[in-house]
């Protein structure tokens, strides 16, 4: 299972990358998209919604079900990939370049984990 | 295959028409289509290889085992068949005065007598067309009474656990609730702690399915109910599982106030493409003023009446609904009465129990308990140590004549299969089903390649389902 070092990961399988303007980008960790299997669908919020940490941003369809997207931070939606919209594929390719969207003025994190902490997170599961 | 429109040649047609004995009339040009409508051209025996060949190319109840896990794929009895083929019930008209139409009228009056007898509730509309269908009009049932207290702009919410039917939220949705969801405890069963951290003054009601989605009846379910109640929510009762307790317990003294019923589970309706479904949705008293549909009542003369209730939110689908539908599951309830009704239930438990007891040692149970009238595989362990999905093993079931059992559902189990014999397959029938499951799973371990490539012997091989969602053909396109 590859689990990038420099990212930071949710228990509902999301990963974050922190950029060096303050914002972050947000998607779908390969163990995510190796459990939902081929995905179909991808909606997304637009941009200038709010999210809220922990709560449901967006909804993503695979062959075998529709499952819901959580949001690790609290913040505005500053931009959204319409490339994963559009090619649902990329997230099962290559689920640490398929981000999803990018959150702007953060006010809150929910509690994430580092590379090491998540893979032992997996190994409970 | 070839489809209708590739069969034949012009200048082929079907039978000799008799002599037209009325006026020829001619159409006013302005009315006229512009070109020849696409029919097929072929003969009647052409046509009847069509039908065969279509018939031959998928499986049914009629064709093999169906243990598809919630759809209740029960065998559905002929005479059934040839009491809604009746004339005095394919040859009615919604509109007909009610005096030409008292059997019909009986008919709806009889059956939703029975069917709130079955699950203890006071009054019950036929009009919905299928389960979802029912859990909206179901829905609309708490929000109309939520709005007569004056209530439905503060109790917004729906709570609706992890394990549930996807179209529970999809419902609530559709009727403008938001959706919490609560997880699951341990044991598939509800989490009270996390329900009644879940309920408050926001709270317009539960959804649940007991026994719930892996196929465990919630012993806590009074409990769950009364929670929901002293938060002044109300309890929907999701009845796709019904077919496990029909007759032994009642929804309605589970502390359920409203319900739906799914007839082409439960009651022997035909289901999926031999459709149409039928989910009529029951009640208790304090609601039945709000149902929709036609609301039969006798008079003292014993005359049938049709109207409608008093402050009803509106039509959920013509008229009665699935007549011929509802005609057929009252013929199933009469025919199997009061002792049948709750020994179909018994057996339905009885053979998922057999199976699970013969398949625990081969493959990992969800939840290793007695379970109801189905249980849960997990195939995790088989999938890591031989790469044989559920999936796969679906396929390799196909090969062997049986159709697959609800796959990757419930979500919160892994590589789920979840299996529902129903009461309408005979040990033999489970015997060959459960060595099939046995010889699968040698087959993963020693050649799981094997099960990569199957389906060999269906109609079609392993489809494109990623192509078949994202860009599905609907329709034919003539050239």
């Amino acid at each position: 299972m590859n689990i990038p070092q420099d990212l930071l990961f949710t228990k509902t399988h999301e990963w974050v990358k922190k950029t060096e303007d303050g914002t972050v980008l947000v998607g779908l960790t390969d163990y995510a998209q190796s459990e939902l299997g081929d995905l179909v669908f991808v909606n997304l919020p637009m941009e200038g919604d709010s999210v809220e940490a922990e709560e449901s941003f967006a909804d993503v369809e695979s062959v075998k079900a529709v499952s819901d997207v959580n949001s690790p931070v609290t913040g505005t939606v500053v931009a959204v990939n319409d490339e994963v919209v559009n090619t649902p594929a990329l997230i099962n390719e290559t689920p640490y370049d398929a981000w999803l969207v990018e959150v702007g003025e953060i006010e809150d994190t929910e509690e994430l984990m580092n590379a090491d902490e998540y893979a032992a997170f997996l190994e409970t599961l | 295959m070839k489809l209708i429109f590739e069969r034949g040649e012009e200048g082929q047609f079907l039978s000799i028409l008799p002599k037209c004995d009325v006026p020829v009339t001619k159409l006013p040009e302005k009315l006229k289509r512009a070109g020849a409508p696409h029919l097929p051209h072929v003969s009647e025996n052409e046509l009847s290889r069509h039908y065969s060949t279509l018939a031959k190319a998928v499986h049914g109840v009629n064709d093999g085992f169906y243990p598809l896990g919630s759809c209740t794929m029960k065998y559905n009895p002929k005479i059934n068949e040839q009491v809604s083929a009746l004339p005095g019930f394919t040859g009615v008209h919604p509109l007909q005065d009610d005096s030409t139409v008292q059997g019909s009228l009986e008919v709806l009056y009889d059956i939703e007598k029975a069917l709130c007898a079955i699950t203890g509730m006071d009054a019950l509309t036929l009009q919905p067309a299928a389960g979802a269908h029912g859990e909206f009009t179901g829905l609309m049932l708490i929000k109309s009474y939520l709005r007569s207290k004056g209530q439905a702009d503060v109790r917004k919410k729906i709570i609706v656990p992890d394990s549930a039917h996807g179209t529970n939220p999809a419902s609530a949705a559709m009727c403008d609730f938001t959706i919490v969801n609560i997880p699951s405890a341990p044991d598939g069963c509800v989490d009270l702690d996390a329900l009644k951290a879940a309920v408050g003054p926001d709270t317009a009601g539960l959804m649940l399915t007991n026994p719930n989605t892996v196929g465990v009846f919630d012993k806590n379910i009074l409990e769950i109910t009364k929670i929901v109640h002293d938060a002044g929510g109300l309890c929907y009762y999701d009845g796709a599982n019904l077919n496990a307790v029909m007759g032994v317990v009642r929804p309605g003294d589970m502390g359920f106030d409203c319900i739906h019923l799914n007839l082409h589970k439960t009651f022997s309706t035909p289901h999926g493409g031999g459709g149409p479904g039928s989910g009529p949705v029951g009640c208790k008293a304090f609601l039945a003023d709000f149902l929709p549909g036609v609301r039969v009542t006798r008079t003292a003369k014993g005359a049938y009446k049709s109207g409608s209730a008093k402050k009803h939110f509106g039509e959920v689908k013509a008229f009665g609904g699935n007549f011929l539908v509802v005609v057929r599951a009252l013929a199933y309830i009469l025919t199997l009465g009061k002792e049948g009704i709750p020994e179909a239930s018994k057996n339905a438990v009885l053979n998922a129990n057999y199976m699970q007891a013969c398949l625990k040692e081969d493959y990992d149970l969800a939840f290793n308990v007695y379970c109801m009238h189905e249980f849960v595989l997990t195939l995790d362990r088989l999938h890591k140590e031989t790469g044989v999905s559920a999936l796969d093993l679906a396929k390799g079931l196909l090969d062997r004549g049986i159709h697959p059992p609800t796959m990757y559902f419930p979500l919160i189990v892994h590589e789920a299969l979840m299996i529902e014999p129903t009461e309408t397959e005979p040990k033999e029938m489970l015997d060959s089903v459960i060595a099939a499951f046995k010889e699968l799973k040698k087959v993963a371990y020693e050649n799981p390649q094997a099960l990569h490539d199957a389906p060999l012997h269906t109609p079609v091989r392993r489809l494109d389902d990623v192509r078949a969602a994202r860009t599905p053909v609907l329709r034919y396109k003539f050239s």
